[in-house]
């Protein structure tokens, strides 16, 4: 088992070093990256200038590596349109995404269960039907859409949810500032349902129809052929033998479910003019402020791969074969 | 001589089946549906100039934000409406199913493309060039692809080639995998040896003799993979990070779409979202469909 941990950690790293190296040729990949941090109406010297200043100027192994001692440190450069370190802004920003995709991640994980199971055990019914249909639905809606249509209905013609805005419920509690954050917190979920359901949609959708599969293939099995001839309730045949095996296939897709959410988090976010990562990269993006963009999506890309491999070393302790596997290499 | 009889089976069965899907389809009725939804959405990005009641682009200012069935102007009709600028939101539909197929179509074609050659490569010879491809596509598989499209559409800027490109490159790594699997399976079976021994060139071994038994599969993976880029490039465009903006796109219509949701616009953001839902569920129904069929296991479960 520890020769897996560590092939795995070294994965990781090496794709960290990937990460860094994509971030670093996107810059290049246009030309002379200079011209990204200039202004249009820029003069020679002012280029030249900018050029020295940023590196630019040196060979490119060079430029890579202080990049990567840059990175190191949490220096992504200066934001252009803030004139403040890049870094601080999106930390700043961080914990208003962490709070959706982890409402979102609830929402597409907590729902999925209880739908899959229903639809598996109901197979072939009106139940069945009806939930691989909205399934398949949720899977061929995009999620900013989805999110335009809840505010249309439930934000401005049923006036139930606010359609924009946060309220913060992880600053203050990394403030230490716990009655506060205690206090935001029933209107810190009101305000994350809209973007909370349009994030998560897609992966519930898809784990809905993970779980149902994943169960049906399950009740075929001949060990829970033979629970049901022992004459154990049906309940119980689902619960100490069918679902035990059937959710070990849901546990691997968790840690890649978050790179899925990521994605719906940076439109849906502009959506819902909701204060996190996502929105300030659509502001990032347009106002081509580099720095910013890559400090965002670095950042992300980074809580991504370390949250992956989290859930790889819990799998390994979830699934008995795992262990049994790497005793006898 | 040897792989005469080979050729023969493989003909037949494939006139069968079909012909057997032929009659599959219609039995199950949803994938007919959507097949009727993809044949009118291709005919509206191949005929859009002809059947888009106006320019897509042409301005109104006298008829802004007109609700849908409205009078347009000299006797026309704004069927869906007009947007802000009181373009017709029909006619930019029609033309905006241009870009969302040409682009879905285009990227899995590079995609797919890099990926089977990737993916045979790979199965075929093993070692290191199977550990090098394989891994680079575990690499790109940890990066959240919407952060790698964005980051280098940002600096590439945007456009229907960089978009294509970046879109197409991001989806590889699928079509690698499963060519991968069933090359390593193929390579060992009588008629890849058989062709081998006629003296057969590797190029010949993996291109004529394993390819053709490999690309099955691959409808089921690139159905659901348009529908997948199909969302990427609505996503994108509704960033800002798409097609110029004097192309209409459904999803730079959508973008266009926020300033008027609190007046109650519907229409412009429900009608292109529609069109993107009807599309890519479409390619979704099929890809199931074609899953389950292709896949005997499933179909006899059935």
């Amino acid at each position: 088992m520890g020769s897996y941990i560590l092939r795995r950690l070294l994965q990781s790293i090496i794709v960290i070093i990937g990460v860094t190296l994509v971030s670093f040729l996107a810059l290049q990949a246009g030309g002379d990256p200079t011209y990204l941090f200039v202004s249009e109406r820029a003069s020679l010297e002012e280029i030249e200038a900018t050029r020295r200043a940023l590196g630019f100027d040196r060979p490119l192994h060079e430029q890579y590596l202080s990049f990567v001692g840059n990175l190191a440190q949490g220096d992504f450069g200066q934001s252009l349109s803030y004139r403040q370190p890049a870094i601080e802004i999106v930390l700043e920003a961080l914990p208003a995404t962490i709070e959706l995709t982890f409402f979102a991640m609830v929402i597409a994980l907590f729902l999925a269960i209880p739908l899959g199971i229903l639809a598996a055990i109901n197979r072939g019914t009106g139940w069945d039907g009806s939930i691989t249909t909205l399934a398949m639905f949720g899977q061929s809606i995009p999620s900013f859409w989805l999110g335009i249509m809840m505010i249309l209905f439930f934000g401005l013609y049923m006036r139930l949810f606010p359609i924009s805005g946060h309220v913060p419920f992880l600053a203050p509690l990394i403030a230490g500032e716990f009655a506060t954050a205690l206090g935001n917190l029933p209107r810190t979920i009101f305000h994350l349902i809209l973007p909370g359901i349009a994030v998560g949609a897609y992966s519930l959708a898809r784990n809905t129809r993970l779980v149902r599969s994943s169960l049906l293939e399950v009740l075929e099995q001949d060990y829970v052929r033979t629970a049901r001839s022992k004459g154990l309730p049906e309940m119980r045949v689902l619960i100490h033998h069918a679902l035990r095996n059937a959710w070990l296939p849901v546990v691997t897709i968790v840690g890649l479910e978050f790179g899925f959410l990521l994605g719906g988090v940076v439109v849906v976010e502009t959506v819902f003019s909701y204060p996190g990562v996502g929105r300030l990269l659509f502001a990032a993006i347009n106002q081509r402020d580099i720095p910013l963009v890559q400090a965002g999506v670095v950042l992300l890309a980074g809580i991504f791969i370390f949250l992956n491999l989290l859930v790889d070393l819990i799998y390994i302790r979830l699934d008995p074969r795992m262990k049994l596997a790497e005793g006898r290499g | 001589m040897i792989d005469q009889p080979d050729k023969g089976v493989a003909s037949t069965t494939r006139e069968t089946s079909s012909r057997r899907a032929a009659r599959a389809m219609l039995q199950a009725r949803w994938p007919v549906l959507a097949l009727i939804i993809l044949v009118a959405t291709a005919i509206a990005a191949a005929f859009g100039p002809v059947l888009a009641p106006f320019d897509p682009n042409r301005q109104n200012l006298l008829l802004r934000l007109a609700d849908p069935m409205a009078a347009g102007p000299d006797g026309s009709v704004f069927w869906l409406g007009s947007d802000v600028l009181g373009r017709d939101v029909l006619s930019r539909l029609l033309y905006g199913a241009r870009v969302s197929l040409l682009v879905g179509i285009a990227a899995i074609s590079v995609g797919g493309t890099i990926g089977v050659v990737a993916g045979l490569l790979s199965g075929y010879f093993g070692g290191w060039v199977d550990d090098l491809i394989m891994r680079l596509g575990d690499i790109q598989l940890a990066f959240p692809f919407i952060l790698l499209a964005i980051m280098f559409l940002v600096v590439l800027g945007s456009g229907i080639w960089n978009l294509i490109l970046v879109l197409g490159v991001g989806q590889w790594v699928t079509y690698a995998r499963i060519v991968r699997a069933d090359t390593l399976s193929l390579r060992e079976k009588e008629f890849v040896e058989a062709a081998r021994a006629m003296g057969d060139s590797t190029t010949s071994i993996i291109f004529r003799t394993i390819l053709p038994n490999i690309l099955a599969p691959l409808t089921v993976i690139a159905s659901f993979n348009v529908a997948s880029v199909i969302l990427s490039e609505a996503a994108l465009s509704f960033l800002g990070l798409g097609v110029p903006p004097s192309v209409p796109t459904w999803g730079s219509m959508l973008a266009e779409s926020r300033d008027t949701l609190v007046a109650n616009k519907w229409w412009l953001a429900v009608f292109p979202g529609v069109a993107i839902v009807l599309t890519v569920l479409s390619f979704n129904i099929l890809g199931d469909w074609l899953r389950d069929f292709l896949d005997p296991r499933l179909r006899e479960r059935t």
